[in-house]
C-alpha cells in the first residue's frame, strides 16, 4: 500500500516535470503551455505501463520456466498484438492501392482498428466458406492411433505432435480442423439468426412507427414482457421445451434455437426501428408520401428504410455479436449447437478443466483458450467494424 | 487611435472538410473602437459567425486560423494562453446565440445561470450578481423583473429568452458583445422588441458590439459601421449612413436591390367565379386545444392569397386542414366548388393530386437517400402511370422549368446541391402531380435572400405558364408585397383582415395589421428611432399585441 502512494507521488512528480521540460524544451509552445496536469499525468502512467510491458517481455524470455511460465500469455499477446497491428496495417495499404476509386477512399479514412477488424471479419468468411477444403481432418473425425489431449505447439518435448499442431481433443480429434468447422457453425448460425431477428423487429419496428396508435401499443407492450425476462434464462427455458418437439417432430434442435434467439433478440431490434422510424416519420417527405396516396409498404421500405440503414447496419454488428456469444453460451451449457458438430462453445466446455494447468504448462492451458480466443477475436473485430460504421453515419469527422 | 479595442489584420480561418483545409476567411481586417457597433452582414457560409467568432479568439471544431492576428485591447488572442482567455472570456468579451433556446440549460433557473459568469470570474458575489440581474431584466423591459429569473427557459417566450440572455451577457459589464443573428428566429412584432432592448443596453454600458445578420434592415437599425461579406472576402465596409445610401460595390448594390422585386396587380376577379379552393367556416383542434376559430377565405385559379401571422397564429395549421392531414372539427373545405373529404385517407388519387405542397425546410422534404430525378419521378409515376423514356422526359421537362438541367442533375442527392436548388426541386416534386393548387409554406423564409427571390421570380412565372394558384403562407411582409395578390392576416386563429393586396398595404389598417406593418423594419437606420418616439417603448411588440 506504501508502495502504491509513493509510485503516485513519484509519478506525479515525473509529470510536473514532463510539463515543465516540455515547456522549456518547445519554447511555451500551446501543446505543453496549455497541458493541464491530469493530462500530464497520464503521459507519464502510458509511458510507465509501456516500460513495465517491456520488462514483463524480457522476462517471459527467461531460462527459468518458473519465470518464463509467469509471463507466457502476456508475451503471446504482446506477439499477437504487434502481428495482427501489421496486418491490418498491410491490409489498410493493400485496399488504398487495389480497388475502385471509392474503395481506395474508404481505406484512406479508415481508421487501423476498422481495417483490423474488415480483415478479420474476411478471414473469418473465407475460412466458414471452405471449411471442408481448408480443415486437414473431419470435424467429427476421431483419429486412430492418436492420443487424446495432444498439446498444442507440435512440440514432442512437451508432449505436442507437428501433425496436429494445436494439438487433439479429450477423444482424440483434431482441434484445428474443429476450430475451422467451427467458425462455419458458429458463425453461420448466428448470421442466419441475426437476419431472421432483423426482419421480424424491422419490420414490426417501422410498422409500429407509421401506423402508431394501439397497434404500437400492443407490441411495444408485448416487446416489453418479452424483454423483461432475462434472455439468456428465457432462451434456456424455450430451448428445454423444444427440445422434447424436437425429438417428437424429428425436426433438428438447431431450427428451433435459430427460430428461439432470433425472437428474442428481435426484440431489441424492434426497439431501435421503431424509434429510428419514428423519428424519420416526422420529416416533411414522409408527410408529402403520405399525401400523394402512398401505401404502407412504400412508405416503410422505399421512404424510411434507407434513411434507417446506418443506425440498423450498426445494430446489425452488434447484435450479430450478442446473438454469436448467446450461441456459444448456449451450447457451453450444452444445449446449443449439438455434438458430434464442432462449435466454439462446446469447445471451450469440452476442454475448460486444462485452464487448471496456466501456472505449470500454459502450452497445455492454450487448448480451451483458442476457441475462447476465437469468439473474442471476432467479437472486438466486428465492434471495431462497428464503432467506425457509426462514426462514419452520424458525420462526426474530426 | 488609443481607443481600438479589437483589431484584426490579415485574418485567415480554414475549415476541415473531406480531408483538406479550404479556405473560410481570406484575409479579413476589422476595427472595432470601445462604444462602437458593427454590423457584419453577409449570405449563408460568408464566414460571418466564423469570423464574429474569432473576434474572441475562438475556434469551433474543425476550423483553425491560419494566419493573420486578432488583438483584444492590445492582447494577442490567437498566442495568449488558455488561461488567459479564460480569464477574458464571459468577463471581458461575451457571446449571444441566435437561438436562446438551445443555449439555455433547460434544467437551471434563467438567474442561477446569469451568476455563473460573475462569481466564476470574481467580479461580484451571488446574492449581488443575482440582484444585479433583477436590475438588467428590468432594464431590458422583461415584464416581471423581480421573478422572471426564478423562471426555468421553457416558462418564458422566445423573444423574452433573448433579451435574458442579452442581459446574461452584460453580467461581468464586458467590453465587446458578439451577437450572433439574435433576432433571426423571432417574428417581426417580438424582434422588435428584443432590437430596441439590445440597442439601449448598448448604448447605456458604453459596450462595443460586433452584430451578425442577415438582414439589412435590422443591421441599419443596430450598427454605427458595416462590413460586407462575401464567401470570406471582405466587400466593403463604410459607416452605416454612407453604406444605405450610397453602396460602392455591385455585390451590395445588389443586396440592396433585393427587394425591389413586385409583381404589377392582375385584374379582379370576376364576380361569382368559383374559386379552387374555398374554406368555409373552418374550425380545428389539436387535441381538446382550439386553435382555428371561423376560418373563411378563398382562392381564385392563377393568383396567390398570402396569408401572413405570427408564429402559432394558424397559418399552418389551415394548411393542414387544407391537406387533410389535420380534419377541421366544423365547417368544410370546396375544391371547384365540391366539398372535399376532411381526412386525406378518403381522398381519391386525384383529389390528393389537385392540391400539392411545398415545405418551408427543403432538407427535410427531400429524402435524403433517394436521387433528385427519382424524387420527381415518383408521382409523376404514381398518378399518370408513366414508366421508361416518356416518364424520363416529363421529368426533364419538369427539370427545365425548374431551371435545372437534367443532364447535370438527375442523379444527384439532394445533399448535393443548395438551399435554393433543393427549394426548386421541392417545386418540381410539387408541379409532378400537375396540380392546379399549391400551399407554399414558408417556402423562403430559410433562404438567403438572393436566393429567395430566384425563387419567388420562378414561382410567379410558373403561375404565369400553368395558371396555378397559391396559399402563401408566410411571416415576411416583403414576401407578401412581392408575389402576392389577396392578403389574409391571421391572429391567435381568427382571420383579422383579408382583402386585395393594394387596399390591404393601404390605410385605414385593423389594428394588428397596423403593427404587424409597423413592426417591419425599414432600411432607414433612423426607422426604430422614429418609431419608438412615436409609439412608445410601451407600445411596440408583444406587448402591443396583446392589447389588440
Amino acid at each position: 500500500m506504501i508502495w502504491f502512494i509513493f509510485a503516485l507521488i513519484v509519478m506525479a512528480g515525473l509529470a510536473w516535470c514532463l510539463r515543465y521540460a516540455g515547456q522549456l524544451a518547445s519554447g511555451n509552445a500551446p501543446m505543453f503551455r496549455d497541458m493541464s496536469f491530469g493530462v500530464a499525468f497520464g503521459y507519464v502512467l502510458g509511458i510507465v505501463i509501456l516500460v513495465w510491458l517491456a520488462w514483463a517481455y524480457t522476462q517471459a524470455l527467461s531460462d527459468d520456466p518458473a519465470v518464463a511460465n509467469k509471463f507466457f500469455f502476456l508475451k503471446a499477446a504482446i506477439e499477437w498484438f504487434i502481428i495482427f497491428a501489421i496486418a491490418a496495417f498491410a491490409f489498410k495499404m493493400f485496399g488504398q492501392y487495389v480497388g475502385t476509386d471509392g474503395s481506395r477512399k474508404l481505406f484512406r479514412s479508415m481508421p487501423l482498428t476498422a481495417s483490423f477488424g474488415l480483415l478479420t471479419i474476411l478471414v473469418y468468411i473465407i475460412v466458414a466458406i471452405f471449411a471442408g477444403v481448408i480443415a486437414p481432418y473431419g470435424q467429427d473425425e476421431i483419429l486412430q492411433g492418436v492420443a487424446a489431449n495432444v498439446v498444442a505447439g507440435g512440440d514432442p518435448a512437451l508432449g505436442g505432435d507437428p501433425n496436429y499442431p494445436l494439438g487433439t481433443d479429450q477423444i482424440g480429434r483434431d482441434i484445428l480442423s474443429r476450430l475451422i468447422y467451427g467458425a462455419q457453425n458458429t458463425v453461420g448460425i448466428a448470421f442466419v439468426t441475426t437476419l431472421l431477428a432483423f426482419f421480424l423487429g424491422g419490420t414490426f419496428g417501422f410498422l409500429a412507427a407509421v401506423l402508431g396508435g394501439w397497434l404500437d401499443q400492443v407490441l411495444s407492450r408485448m416487446v416489453d414482457v418479452l424483454m423483461a425476462i432475462p434472455s439468456l434464462i428465457f432462451a434456456l427455458l424455450l430451448m428445454t421445451i423444444a427440445s422434447v418437439w424436437a425429438n417428437q417432430w424429428g425436426i433438428p434442435l438447431t431450427y428451433f434455437m435459430i427460430v428461439i434467439i432470433a425472437v428474442i433478440d428481435s426484440t431489441r431490434v424492434y426497439r431501435l426501428a421503431r424509434a429510428v422510424g419514428q423519428n424519420i416519420v416526422v420529416m416533411d417527405y414522409i408527410e408529402a408520401a403520405k399525401l400523394r396516396g402512398e401505401g404502407l409498404v412504400y412508405l416503410m421500405f422505399k421512404e424510411i428504410l434507407p434513411n434507417a440503414t446506418a443506425p440498423l447496419l450498426a445494430e446489425f454488428g452488434l447484435r450479430f455479436c450478442f446473438v454469436f456469444l448467446t450461441i456459444a453460451a448456449l451450447s457451453f451449457l450444452g444445449v446449443g449447437i449439438q455434438p458430434p458438430l464442432a462449435d466454439w462453445g462446446t469447445m471451450v466446455r469440452d476442454l475448460a478443466g486444462f485452464i487448471n494447468y496456466a501456472q505449470f504448462a500454459p502450452s497445455a492451458a492454450v487448448t480451451p483458450l483458442l476457441a475462447a480466443g476465437a469468439i473474442a477475436l471476432l467479437t472486438v473485430a466486428v465492434n471495431f467494424v462497428v464503432d467506425w460504421m457509426l462514426h462514419k453515419s452520424s458525420g462526426l469527422k474530426e | 487611435m488609443s481607443d481600438l479595442l479589437v483589431k484584426i489584420r490579415g485574418l485567415k480561418l480554414e475549415g476541415r472538410s473531406d480531408e483538406t483545409w479550404n479556405p473560410i476567411i481570406n484575409g479579413v481586417d476589422l476595427d472595432l473602437h470601445k462604444g462602437e457597433v458593427l454590423g457584419l452582414i453577409g449570405e449563408s457560409g460568408a464566414g460571418k459567425s466564423t469570423l464574429g467568432l474569432a473576434a474572441m479568439g475562438f475556434c469551433r471544431d474543425g476550423v483553425r486560423i491560419s494566419e493573420g492576428t486578432v488583438e483584444f485591447d492590445g492582447i494577442d488572442l490567437i498566442k495568449a494562453s488558455a488561461a488567459v482567455k479564460r480569464d477574458l472570456l464571459g468577463k471581458r468579451i461575451a457571446y449571444v446565440a441566435q437561438s436562446a433556446a438551445a443555449s439555455f440549460n433547460p434544467a437551471h433557473q434563467l438567474i442561477e445561470q446569469h451568476v455563473e459568469a460573475p462569481v466564476q470570474h470574481g467580479v461580484r458575489g451571488k446574492s449581488e450578481s443575482a440582484e444585479d440581474g433583477i436590475e438588467l431584466y428590468r432594464k431590458l423591459r422583461l415584464p416581471n423583473p423581480d421573478e422572471i429569473g426564478f423562471r426555468y427557459p421553457h416558462q418564458v417566450s422566445g423573444g423574452q429568452l433573448q433579451r435574458a440572455m442579452t442581459a446574461m451577457a452584460m453580467a461581468c459589464r464586458p467590453d465587446l458583445i458578439i451577437f450572433d443573428e439574435p433576432t433571426t428566429a423571432l417574428d417581426v412584432t417580438t424582434q422588435i422588441e428584443v432590437l430596441a432592448a439590445i440597442r439601449e443596453i448598448v448604448e447605456e454600458f458604453n459596450t462595443a458590439a460586433i452584430y451578425i445578420t442577415h438582414d439589412l434592415a435590422v443591421v441599419a437599425q443596430m450598427a454605427d459601421q458595416i462590413k460586407v461579406l462575401l464567401k470570406g472576402d471582405e466587400v466593403e465596409t463604410s459607416d452605416t449612413r454612407s453604406m444605405l445610401s450610397a453602396p460602392k460595390e455591385d455585390y451590395t448594390k445588389s443586396l440592396w436591390a433585393v427587394r425591389s422585386f413586385e409583381r404589377p396587380l392582375k385584374a379582379p376577379v370576376v364576380a361569382g367565379a368559383t374559386p379552387v379552393v374555398s374554406i368555409r367556416n373552418v374550425d380545428a383542434a389539436y387535441g381538446k386545444v382550439p386553435v382555428l376559430h371561423d376560418v373563411s377565405f378563398d382562392m381564385h385559379e392563377g393568383r396567390t392569397v398570402a396569408v401572413v401571422g405570427e408564429s402559432g397564429s394558424g397559418k399552418s395549421t389551415t394548411a393542414r386542414c387544407i391537406t387533410g392531414l389535420l380534419p377541421p372539427t366544423s365547417g368544410e373545405i370546396l375544391f371547384d366548388g365540391q366539398p372535399l373529404p376532411s381526412d386525406y385517407r378518403k381522398r381519391n388519387k386525384d383529389q390528393l393530386r389537385q392540391a400539392q405542397m411545398i415545405y418551408q425546410m427543403a432538407d427535410t422534404a427531400l429524402n435524403p437517400r433517394v436521387s433528385v430525378g427519382n424524387i420527381i419521378a415518383r408521382p409523376v409515376q404514381f398518378y399518370s402511370g408513366l414508366s421508361g423514356k416518356e416518364l424520363r422526359k416529363r421529368v426533364d421537362h419538369l427539370m427545365d422549368q425548374i431551371e435545372l438541367p437534367a443532364d447535370q442533375y438527375y442523379n444527384r442527392l439532394p445533399s448535393e446541391l443548395s438551399g435554393g436548388q433543393k427549394q426548386r426541386i421541392g417545386i418540381a416534386r410539387a408541379l409532378a402531380a400537375d396540380p392546379k393548387f399549391i400551399i407554399c409554406d414558408e417556402v423562403t423564409s430559410a433562404l438567403d435572400q438572393l436566393v429567395a427571390e430566384g425563387i419567388l421570380r420562378l414561382l410567379a412565372r410558373l403561375q404565369d405558364e400553368l395558371s396555378l394558384s397559391y396559399m402563401f403562407i408566410t411571416h415576411d411582409l416583403a414576401t407578401v408585397r412581392a408575389i402576392a395578390d389577396e392578403v389574409v392576416v391571421m391572429k391567435d386563429g381568427r382571420v383579422v383582415e383579408q382583402g386585395p393586396k393594394q387596399e390591404m398595404f393601404q390605410p385605414p389598417h385593423h389594428p394588428y395589421t397596423d403593427l404587424l406593418l409597423s413592426s417591419v423594419p425599414e432600411m432607414d437606420p433612423d426607422w426604430l428611432s422614429n418609431l419608438l418616439a412615436e409609439r412608445g417603448v410601451d407600445n411596440i411588440g408583444d406587448a402591443a399585441s396583446e392589447k389588440i
